[in-house]
């Protein structure tokens, strides 16, 4: 570094620690290519949304004709349904087991307080088809039910509202389960012991003071299970439930209207713009500061019949949860194995972790660029910019998948029309029938989680690193190989494999917007099920779990540390 | 009469194989604020944990107003010995207003008691005005207040205090520590705070016990610590000062670097017994005319006086509180002249 330099940096003093670079005649212009990219990244989350609701302009009046007279109330009771039904089950197993694992002692309390993030590893969609697969008229159990009790043997539908939402949330407690077990961990005992020198018992504790105190996490985590519950759309098609999202597939691959399939996107948009509000409303004014954590925390022995209570139940979660659907795809996986570990499976596995690893690399590269425009700009803008970016994720992939292939196939429209007329050329489409819908699909959609991490790396990085760096002679290049990257690297790491994770398990974005010949494992496990052919299902599955399984791992051994 | 409400008797306690309490026993009278001096880790927030029953006894056994509330057997809980607690940390509850906090523990008393009461209360700390607000909406000092409310509002017959001051600014401790006082002494309180800062237990406390590595080593006012320090530990944890050697005379003499001390003894000895004598800073005169020289070897400048390190002609070093129109450089050599009535001694092995 050259003398020069290091002058012109220490004798502006006046000047931001992370102003720009360069310090010329000129006035930086306000959008630079930082806030230029922030501005892009938003832009791209608004357009879906915008597309599905300007769909009403056109509205597909014979077929609302025919969806209002049969489906659409069906639609909503069953929506209405599966909020409820899960958003409550989910909420009762989340914060009973995070309870008993965060502040009680009971045995084997150590080995459920991790073992219970399991079945996250399991896409619902997997769980579905392996209970409709154990429990249908041909499966396993009703055949032995029959055997045991004769043939005309009552047994509860599976494939009912019931099933449904008991599938749903044995996938998807976990949400509720961490966030609450997070919220009672880090402030429920010393705010419990405060209760207990003015007077209050173990029960009174739980019910007016860490309950309350555990609210936000608790809403936050049963927020994210319903916005899962009102996206899904293996797990409904499997139980042939209708909601929104299988509607949404019906209107643009049945009806051949992708009209109709918009309005109905904007429909689902609309509820879960409305969670979204009750949950703000739940909030209400009280933000909650963390305590810090006792350093010597003392739990509550659980005695007798409790204490036995408790492990049987959590014993039973996971066990139904996750350890019988495991132990039936393996044994179906091995089953099929002769058949169906071949050439063919290979390329299904290859396509899955092919468009994974490029979603990754994009949202890790997008996750970057736009971290670094919040931290160099830190206005309002740019930070409502950053946010609106990030809220993709509320978006459900069914919704996307219209909302990104609408103006893509627009465009190719457009570009055919402009050559053909102006210069008589005849273009093939550019962009449909190309994995650019989808990567765009899946960057909407996953951003945020693949921006967290890498955000919170990024705030280790604090101004006084830079200055420090700077001091020491690192500049650009190499301030970004030898001290960013390196401190950036774990963020970047956990980002890519959330990612990597959630798109090779994502189902409707990847069924609707696939190019010819672009089956992935999610997709034929959606076609082997449609089919009712749950042990051939049971390969891609099983492999889909194992995926599952590394970011779980990663994300205990972190909280181990 | 005075009646004693809280009484430790030989208490130990221990977190795995490390006794973090040993044989501890402290008795407090009714009304009086006492007080747990140590540095972090000497066990005294044990104690205070152990009190208010959330540990459980390793030996011995804890009374309140003659009622047995520990032994290793058996633990009465919290919620069941009319103990009030403030946290170091306030544990304040976020989802609940001041006025909701004040009244959590008077749930059992009727709505217009509970009402009258918490306004008392809130009236004690100067925080009625602030009663419809949340705990994040208002400021750190007063987020002590409301706990200090909260703690005593069902009137508990002991109150422990946790570090109540470690979590303020400097400026507001000393001044919530003297208004703290004040409030637990306008109640009538009987209270054992914990703290690893001397100058609030001198500000706060009748009784100060210093602790070490799990023991108390002394339990007494704050003047007697100071003076009468019974331990070397206690000499040198509590106030400023050095323990200079010397040895005993005949005719209650003590021959030291500073010259040749007479006073009376803090302990019997014999004579030629080698000891250490305690000379607190303001112990050391600065004499001009004084014969004995020694010489500057740092200087802190406390605006009023300046504390000098002196090293004696026989090497040892001490320490004199001289006002601070008395300037010296370091290096130089000035005259000095003890001024010691009440010698306080310990036999040197």
């Amino acid at each position: 570094m050259s003398d020069s330099s290091s002058l012109t940096t220490s004798s502006s003093p006046e000047r931001p620690p992370l102003g720009r670079a360069r310090s010329g005649p000129f006035r930086p212009r306000f959008w630079d290519g930082w806030r230029l990219f922030a501005l892009a990244t938003a832009v791209l989350v608004v357009v879906p949304l915008a597309v599905v609701c300007v769909s009403w302009l056109t509205p597909a009046v014979e077929i609302w004709q025919h969806l209002r007279q049969t489906l659409l109330a069906r639609l909503l009771l069953n929506t209405l349904w599966l909020v409820v039904g899960v958003g409550g089950l989910t909420l009762l197993l989340g914060v009973s087991l995070a309870w008993f694992t965060a502040t009680c002692e009971f045995p084997g309390r150590r080995f459920f307080s991790w073992a219970l993030l399991l079945p996250l590893a399991m896409p619902t969609y997997v769980l579905a088809f392996v209970f409709v697969g154990l429990l249908d008229f041909a499966g396993p159990v009703q055949s032995l039910w029959r055997e045991w009790f004769g043939r005309d043997a009552w047994f509860p539908a599976v494939r009912s509202t019931p099933g449904v939402i008991l599938v749903m949330s044995l996938a998807l407690y976990p949400y509720v389960y961490l966030l609450a077990k997070n919220a009672f961990q880090t402030q429920g005992r010393r705010a419990l012991e405060a209760a207990e020198s003015l007077g209050c018992g173990a029960r009174e504790g739980f019910f007016r003071v860490a309950l309350p105190m555990a609210r936000p996490w608790i809403a936050g985590g049963v927020l994210l299970v319903l916005m899962e519950a009102l996206a899904d759309f293996g797990a409904v098609s499997i139980f042939n439930y209708d909601t929104f999202t299988t509607a949404i597939y019906k209107a643009w691959f049945g009806f051949f209207s992708l009209n109709a399939a918009a309005q109905l996107a904007s429909l689902l948009v609309l509820l879960v713009f409305l969670l979204v509000v009750v949950e703000q409303r739940l909030r209400a004014r009280r933000r909650f500061a963390t305590a810090r954590s006792a350093a010597h925390t003392t739990r509550m022995e659980l005695q007798g019949w409790r204490a036995w209570g408790a492990s049987l139940l959590a014993g039973a979660v996971l066990l139904v949860a996750f350890g019988i659907p495991a132990a039936q795809l393996s044994l179906w996986a091995l089953a099929a194995y002769a058949e169906e570990f071949n050439t063919r499976y290979f390329g299904l596995l290859g396509r899955s972790v092919a468009l994974g690893l490029a979603a990754a690399g994009l949202i890790c590269l997008t996750a970057l660029v736009l971290s670094y425009a919040a931290r160099r700009h830190g206005d309002p803008l740019t930070r409502g910019l950053v946010r609106v970016a990030n809220l993709g994720y509320a978006l459900p992939g069914a919704v996307l998948a219209v909302g990104i292939f609408i103006p893509l196939a627009a465009f190719d429209n457009l570009l055919i029309d402009v050559a053909a007329n102006l210069f008589g050329l005849r273009l093939r489409p550019l962009l449909q029938g190309t994995v650019v819908i989808m990567l765009l699909a899946y960057l909407v959609r996953f951003l945020a989680p693949g921006f967290k991490p890498v955000d919170g790396a990024m705030h280790r990085v604090t101004p006084s690193i830079d200055e420090a760096a700077r001091l020491s002679g690192l500049r650009g290049a190499a301030l970004l190989a030898r001290v960013h990257l390196p401190m950036l690297r774990g963020g970047l790491l956990t980002a890519a494999t959330i990612v990597f994770v959630d798109v090779m398990k994502e189902m409707p974005i990847t069924l609707m917007t696939r190019p010819f010949g672009w089956d992935t494992l999610a997709v034929k496990i959606f076609e082997l099920t449609a089919e009712g052919e749950w042990q051939r299902a049971a390969l891609p599955a099983l492999a889909l779990v194992l995926a599952g399984l590394i970011p779980i791992i990663l994300f205990m051994r972190h909280a181990e540390k | 009469m005075t009646q004693t409400v809280l009484e430790l008797a030989g208490i130990s306690q221990a977190y795995g194989s490390h006794l973090v309490v040993d044989n501890l026993s402290l008795r407090l009278e009714k009304g009086r604020i006492g007080c747990l001096l140590g540095a972090s880790g000497c066990g005294k927030t044990t104690v205070l944990r152990t009190i208010a029953g959330f540990e459980s006894l390793l030996a011995g056994e804890i009374r309140l107003n003659g009622r047995t509330v520990s032994r290793p057997d058996n633990t009465l809980p919290p919620a069941k010995r009319g103990i009030g607690m403030v946290f170091q940390d306030y544990a304040l509850f976020p989802h609940l207003s001041i006025f909701d906090n004040v009244a959590f523990g008077l749930r059992k008393r009727d709505e217009g008691e509970k009402i009258i009461r918490v306004h008392e209360m809130l009236e004690l700390v100067g925080l009625k005005k602030e009663q419809h607000k949340y705990p994040h909406e208002i400021s750190g000092g007063q987020q002590q207040r409301v706990a200090l409310a909260r703690a005593l509002a069902p009137r508990p017959d002991l109150l422990l205090l946790d570090e109540p001051f470690s979590n303020l600014d400097v400026t507001l401790r000393e001044r919530l520590s003297l208004e703290v006082r004040d409030i637990l002494k306008a109640y009538g309180a009987t209270a054992l705070f914990v703290t690893h800062n001397q100058h609030e237990a001198f500000a706060v406390a009748d009784e100060i016990g210093v602790m070490s590595g799990g023991k108390m080593l002394q339990w007494a006012g704050a003047h007697e610590l100071y003076h009468r320090p019974a331990d070397p530990f206690v000499a040198s944890f509590v106030g400023e000062g050095v323990l200079l050697p010397g040895v005993v005379r005949a005719g209650g003499r003590v021959e030291t670097g500073l010259g040749v001390l007479q006073g009376d003894f803090s302990a019997p000895c014999v004579d030629e017994c080698a000891v250490s004598v305690l000379v607190r800073p303001e112990d050391v005169v600065h004499d001009d005319d004084y014969p004995v020289k020694a010489e500057v070897v740092r200087r802190n400048f406390r605006g009023a006086s300046i504390l000098y390190t002196l090293r004696l002609i026989s090497g040892d070093l001490v320490q004199a509180l001289v006002p601070s129109h008395c300037n010296h450089a370091i290096g130089e050599k000035i005259g000095i002249r003890s001024d010691v009535r009440h010698i306080v001694l310990f036999p040197r092995p």
